[in-house]
C-alpha cells in the first residue's frame, strides 16, 4: 500500500512539472493561452468590447468586429489598434489588461467567428 | 364564502385582478433578448417576455398611460411591450443598428435614434406604422449616427450627430413632414445627450472636446453655445472604456452633474448660467450620474474596470458620502419614483439589487440573466425620459 502511495506521489510531482514547463513554454512562445483565460477574454470581448461593437459585434459608435468586417485587415494592425487604441477615436488603448499575445488570440477568434 | 366563489370564477374566467401601471418596470436581459416585467411596490418580478431580438444596449421609454413599454434594440428591432398582460403586442425592424428612442409630448409619436443607417425614425405609437424617416447626413451628404434623442415640448425632438457634430432640432407636429433646424459645428463628436425635466434646455456631451453643447430651446435663435469647456486643463485624458450616459436625471435642484471624459471626477454646474461650480473625484470614468428624484443625493456607476462600484455624492457639500460594491458589473440604476430605493442590475452576477436609499442596505436581490437597463413606468410622465 505503502508503495502505491509512492507510485502515486511520484506520478503527481511529475504532472505537475510537465504542467509547470507546459506553461513556461505557451508564456515564452504565447501559442496557447489557459482555457480559464480564454473564456475571460471571450466574456470581456462579447460584454465590455461590446459596450461599443455590440454585443453581437455588429458595431455600434464603433465599428462591426465580424470576420467580414476584419476580412483584408491584416494582423499586426488589429493587435496594435487593441493594445494602443487608436488616438482621434473612441476606441482606448487595453495594454494595461491584455497582452500581446491575448489581442492576437482575440484577433484569432474574432476571425473564426468570435462566438462565446 | 361569496367573495371565494368570486375569486374561483374568476381564476376560472383566466382574468387576474384589476392593477394599476404606476408601479411597473422592465429589466433589460441583454444576452437572451428578453426583458423581465417587474414592480417596485412589492419589488417582485411578474414574468418575462422574450423574441426582443438584440438587446445589448438596449432602452426603453413608455405609454403616457404607463402600460406599453416601448424596447429599442440593438438590431435595430422596436417592440412594443404590454406589461399588464405581459406580452409582445407588435415589434418591427426598423433599422439595422439602433440604441434608443423618446416618445412625443402627445404621446402619439415613438422616434428611434438610429446608428445604421443613422437617422431618427418617426412612428404611430397604436400602430408603429412609420411616419417619417429623417437621415442624418451633414452637409457633405456623409451618413452621421445619430445620439442623444430627447423629446421636447410641443412634439418636438432633438438629437446630436455624432460624426458630424451637429444638434437638429426637430417639429414633428405635423408628424409624417417633419420640420428640421440644423445648429452645425456644436462641437466634436457628440456621444449623447439629455433634456432637462422642463424641457428647456438640450446638452450634448463631447467626446472629442472638453466641455459640451448647450441649446436653450427657449431660444433656438442664439444657437448652441458651449459649456464646461476645457475642464480637463489640457491634461492627459484617461483611457475610457465605456461611454457615459446623460439623461434629464443629471440635475439635482439647480445644479447639474455631468460626467467628465477621461478624468474620474463628476463635473458640477449652475443650472441657471452653466459656469462650473465644483468638481467631485470619484472612484473611476463615471458612466451614469444620476440625481434622487428629491435632487438631495446623486448616484454614480462607473466604466470597467470599476464596474462593481457605486457612489452615493452628497449635493449640498459637494462629497462621496458612500462606496458601496452591490455586485460586478453595474450597468444601471433606477430609482423608485419618489427614490425610497433604487434598482442596480449586476450583469456579471446575474442579478438586480434593491437598495434602500435611506439605510443604503440591500432590501432585496432578485434574480435576472445578465441584466442591463432597468426603466420604471413613471419616465411616460416626464419629459427628458
Amino acid at each position: 500500500m505503502k508503495r502505491v502511495l509512492e507510485v502515486l506521489r511520484l506520478l503527481m510531482e511529475t504532472a505537475v512539472l510537465v504542467g509547470a514547463s507546459l506553461m513556461f513554454v505557451s508564456e515564452a512562445f504565447g501559442e496557447e493561452l489557459s482555457a480559464i483565460r480564454q473564456a475571460e477574454l471571450r466574456y470581456l470581448v462579447r460584454q465590455d468590447c461590446g459596450a461599443c461593437h455590440g454585443l453581437t459585434l455588429q458595431g455600434g459608435l464603433g465599428s462591426p468586429l465580424t470576420a467580414a468586417a476584419l476580412a483584408g485587415k491584416d494582423d499586426d494592425g488589429l493587435v496594435a489598434t487593441i493594445l494602443q487604441g487608436r488616438p482621434g477615436s473612441a476606441m482606448p488603448p487595453w495594454q494595461a489588461y491584455i497582452n500581446g499575445a491575448e489581442a492576437q488570440w482575440i484577433v484569432d477568434w474574432l476571425r473564426a467567428g468570435g462566438q462565446p | 364564502m361569496k367573495r371565494l366563489v368570486w375569486c374561483v370564477l374568476a381564476l376560472l374566467a383566466g382574468c387576474s385582478t384589476v392593477r394599476g401601471s404606476g408601479d411597473l418596470g422592465v429589466v433589460i436581459e441583454r444576452a437572451s433578448g428578453s426583458v423581465q416585467v417587474v414592480e417596485h411596490s412589492g419589488e417582485t418580478r411578474l414574468g418575462r417576455v422574450e423574441g426582443l431580438g438584440d438587446l445589448s444596449h438596449a432602452s426603453v421609454v413608455f405609454s403616457r398611460d404607463g402600460r406599453y413599454a416601448f424596447v429599442f434594440g440593438r438590431d435595430g428591432g422596436l417592440s412594443k411591450v404590454d406589461l399588464l398582460e405581459r406580452k409582445l403586442v407588435r415589434r418591427v425592424l426598423q433599422a439595422g443598428n439602433s440604441i434608443g428612442g423618446a416618445i412625443s409630448s402627445d404621446g402619439r409619436i415613438v422616434a428611434a435614434q438610429n446608428y445604421q443607417p443613422g437617422g431618427v425614425r418617426l412612428f404611430d405609437t397604436d400602430t408603429l406604422s412609420p411616419l417619417a424617416d429623417i437621415p442624418a447626413r451633414d452637409e457633405q451628404g456623409t451618413p452621421s449616427k445619430v445620439v442623444g434623442l430627447a423629446d421636447l415640448p410641443g412634439n418636438r425632438f432633438a438629437f446630436s450627430l455624432f460624426d458630424a457634430g451637429e444638434i437638429w432640432l426637430v417639429d414633428a407636429s405635423q408628424p409624417q413632414a417633419p420640420k428640421v433646424k440644423k445648429f452645425q459645428n456644436i462641437g466634436r463628436q457628440p456621444y449623447d445627450a439629455l433634456g432637462s425635466y422642463n424641457g428647456r434646455y438640450y446638452i450634448a456631451g463631447l467626446y472629442g472636446e472638453d466641455g459640451l453643447a448647450l441649446l436653450d430651446t427657449w431660444a433656438p435663435e442664439s444657437g448652441v453655445r458651449r459649456i464646461l469647456a476645457g475642464y480637463g486643463r489640457g491634461e492627459q485624458k484617461l483611457p475610457v472604456y465605456k461611454m457615459p450616459h446623460l439623461r434629464g436625471w443629471a440635475l439635482a435642484g439647480n445644479r447639474a452633474f455631468l460626467p467628465a471624459i477621461g478624468r474620474h471626477e463628476v463635473l458640477v454646474a449652475d443650472g441657471t448660467n452653466w459656469q462650473e461650480v465644483g468638481r467631485v473625484k470619484v472612484h473611476g470614468q463615471p458612466v451614469f450620474a444620476m440625481a434622487e428624484p428629491s435632487g438631495r443625493r446623486v448616484w454614480v456607476n462607473f466604466a470597467f474596470p470599476h464596474n462593481d462600484t457605486v457612489q452615493v455624492i452628497d449635493v449640498p457639500t459637494l462629497t462621496v458620502a458612500a462606496t458601496l460594491k452591490p455586485g460586478r458589473g453595474i450597468l444601471h440604476m433606477e430609482f423608485t419614483p419618489k427614490g425610497d430605493a433604487v434598482w442596480l442590475s449586476s450583469r456579471d452576477d446575474n442579478k438586480v439589487v434593491v437598495v434602500d436609499t435611506a439605510t443604503l442596505t440591500v432590501r432585496r436581490e432578485l434574480a435576472a440573466v445578465s441584466p442591463s437597463g432597468i426603466f420604471f413606468s413613471w419616465r411616460g410622465s416626464r419629459m427628458g425620459m
